[in-house]
């Protein structure tokens, strides 16, 4: 790829170009391209095996790319050290060196690089103070508890003075309570120190909490790369439709018509107005589509403010305390519908609903791209 | 019982129960399962000590006492003449300097066929467990087929290979070929070690910026107790057992303890001193022995966590 030679204004602080890693046969990352601009927190979001850890591997040098470029900072690190790319990184099961108190895990990599004494002492009471780990730094790693452990490791690449941090699924071994947590503190760690962070996670909750952008992956591919309200709101595919949002959203296969100017989608002998939505190409009657609608974008009952209104039966109810989520019969589909926790509805009784077609979805039944 | 029933909620403790079985079943402590099972244990216990027992107790009578032909029964008068003549003045041909010059050239031959074995193994391991270089399968699956290759077939190629050297017969050949015969199971078992140690341990010290020795110094070796516990039982086992190739290696005066044992016991001249060959034999065992009360509660420890993965 010679003539991927433009030099880059240091606007972006890593990208990746057309890189490709093979296994042997294997394909697991295909032409990636990614710019990611200084002081982002992108995250690269999953399930397992799409290829996102092995994207973050290769940019930290851990993992030889078959083919493509990493940039960090304007500078070609393809062919360079874990140690000379200035990156730091954070590993799932925390990866601290068994042996060594938390100081000396801390400061292994700054003594493996001859720093000086009072330059180590110096950086290991600056990380020490802003994760506030100062009274674990005698202890051993065995000795500290799940949190306190990611914390060390957090540290560890704090005390490089990176430009890049990788965190490999960080929060993954800890429980739901100090998850959360650590969750806030990892972003109150960036809206501080402003550096460029990649995040690996297939926590859907903790990609919509921390990024400035997600990168979703599938099969070594990026379906979609935005800002958390766009991945949201408008998903690319289905695949993005449905991977992120919990409950699901509900999605039904259906064909596009007309009448009198007005679009229909149709299933099962239903019709569904689609005025409001907004499409990015022409629509075409006929044409076989499926349309996606995400549970608290469906009204019933006192919700509703207007639009299309038909009646649907209650299957069952599941309380969650702040919500109150609805399974409804309607046109031959179940539909998930998001109410208040206070509103309770008994199984088989009647209800109206309405979509809001603003923020709904209208996929291509055959390549399910976003029309 | 109805009444009962219907007052519970207003009962204390033990009266809330009813009838029948409760807490913890009882067991039988003669059931036939146990019986079984501690026969078999005892069984096998007594068939393996029985001829220890034999050999500690033959050892410590005098020649006129074993004559008698009572070999189970404790000795009348203990006697521990028949193990100092083993150590210091038993014949084999010529010498009768008993085991001692054995001993002294078996320590000789194994702490170095130990410590070099297992620090090239131990590299070996971390290399191939660590850093996937081309060709790495290729290489452990020789490795590995080298461990089983029957020893016999190779002794005379050795033989010449030590001759050209020009370290046939002499202490430094039975080291080299001792120190190249432990590679591949050793290396097996330290791959398989390094193999089971979390792989971000690693990647986390190529961040940090360590290269090949410092992680292997740094960060593997402390980690690695066990193992390394683990491969010195082995080899020390191993080498000081050894009889083959001390006998095809050395000369009668480098010999190591085993082939002197079996000079000393197949000696024709006089009588048969059953004390005294006991004796050594029991001197020539208790090294590894020592070995493994030493250290026996490590090397379980090591085979079980060099076994959980790889």
């Amino acid at each position: 790829m010679m003539h991927n030679t433009v030099p880059l204004r240091s606007q972006y602080s890593v990208s990746i170009r057309e890189l490709s890693l093979s296994f042997g046969a294997v394909k697991v990352l295909e032409n990636l391209n990614i710019d990611i601009h200084d002081g982002e927190f992108l995250v690269l979001l999953g399930s397992s095996g799409c290829g996102k850890s092995t994207l973050l591997n290769c940019i930290a040098g851990l993992l030889e790319p078959t083919e493509g470029q990493i940039f960090i900072k304007d500078k070609n690190v393809t062919w360079e050290e874990p140690k000379d790319r200035g990156i730091g990184m954070v590993f799932q099961s925390y990866a601290l060196y068994p042996q060594m108190t938390v100081e000396k895990n801390l400061s292994f990599g700054l003594r493996v690089a001859g720093v000086p004494k009072d330059e180590i002492d110096r950086r290991l009471t600056r990380a020490a103070g802003i994760l506030q780990i100062e009274p674990l730094m005698k202890r051993k790693p065995a000795e500290l508890s799940g949190g306190q452990r990611q914390r060390v490791a957090i540290g560890r690449a704090l005390v490089r003075d990176v430009d890049v941090f990788l965190f490999d699924e960080p929060l993954s071994n800890l429980d739901a309570k100090l998850r959360s947590e650590l969750r806030v503190e990892i972003k109150r760690l960036h809206q501080s120190l402003k550096n460029t962070m990649i995040y690996v996670t297939h926590d859907q909750i903790e990609a919509l909490t921390l990024a400035d952008r997600i990168a979703i992956m599938k099969s070594g591919v990026i379906q979609q790369l935005d800002d958390p309200v766009t991945i949201y709101n408008r998903p690319k595919n289905r695949f993005v439709a449905g991977f992120i949002g919990s409950p699901s959203m509900n999605f039904m296969q259906g064909v596009l018509a007309e009448e009198g100017g007005r679009f229909l989608f149709q299933t099962n002998g239903v019709s569904f107005s689609l005025e409001g939505y907004q499409a990015s190409e022409t629509l075409m009657p006929g044409r076989a589509v499926i349309l996606g609608a995400r549970p608290e974008h469906i009204k019933v009952d006192g919700d509703i403010v207007g639009g299309e209104v038909h009646e649907a039966i209650v299957d069952i109810e599941e309380p969650m305390g702040a919500d109150n989520l609805l399974w409804l019969k309607h046109a031959g589909h179940t539909m998930s519908v998001r109410i208040g926790g206070a509103r309770r509805y008994a199984p088989g009784s009647k209800v109206r609903l309405a979509f809001d077609m603003t923020m709904a979805s209208l996929f291509d039944a055959t390549t399910e791209e976003r029309i | 019982m109805d009444k009962s029933l219907t007052a519970m909620p207003n009962l204390a403790g033990a009266d809330r129960l009813s009838a029948g079985p409760q807490g913890k079943r009882p067991r039988k402590v003669l059931s036939g399962r146990n019986i079984m099972v501690y026969g078999a244990l005892t069984f096998a216990a007594i068939y393996y000590l029985l001829p220890l027992y034999v050999m500690v107790v033959t050892s410590l009578k005098g020649m006129p006492e074993i004559r008698m032909g009572n070999i189970f029964s404790p000795p009348m008068e203990i006697t521990f003449e028949p193990w100092a003549k083993a150590w210091a003045s038993a014949c084999t041909g010529l010498n009768c300097d008993g085991l001692s010059r054995g001993f002294w050239n078996s320590v000789k031959i194994m702490v170095p066929s130990v410590i070099v074995s297992i620090a090239i193994a131990s590299v070996n391991g971390y290399a191939l467990a660590n850093w996937k270089f081309k060709g790495a399968e290729l290489f452990f699956t020789i490795l590995i087929i080298g461990a089983f290759i029957p020893y016999q077939v190779m002794i005379y190629p050795i033989v010449i290979v030590l001759r050209e050297l020009g370290l046939y017969g002499t202490i430094y050949g039975l080291i080299l070929v001792h120190s190249i015969f432990g590679m591949p199971i050793l290396t097996l078992l330290f791959r398989n070690y390094f193999v089971s140690l979390p792989e971000e341990l690693f990647k986390a010290a190529r961040i940090d910026g360590a290269g090949f020795w410092q992680i292997y110094f740094r960060i593997m070796l402390p980690m690695s107790l066990p193992i390394f516990v683990v491969a010195m039982i082995l080899q020390v086992t191993g080498i000081w057992n050894d009889f083959l190739f001390g006998v095809v290696f050395t000369r009668p005066e480098t010999y190591p303890m085993t082939v002197q044992l079996n000079n000393i016991v197949n000696s024709v001249q006089g009588v048969k001193e059953y004390n005294v060959n006991m004796a050594a034999t029991l001197l020539t065992g208790a090294i590894p022995l020592i070995v493994y009360f030493v250290s026996g509660r490590l090397f379980v420890r090591g085979i079980a966590a060099g076994a959980v993965k790889g």
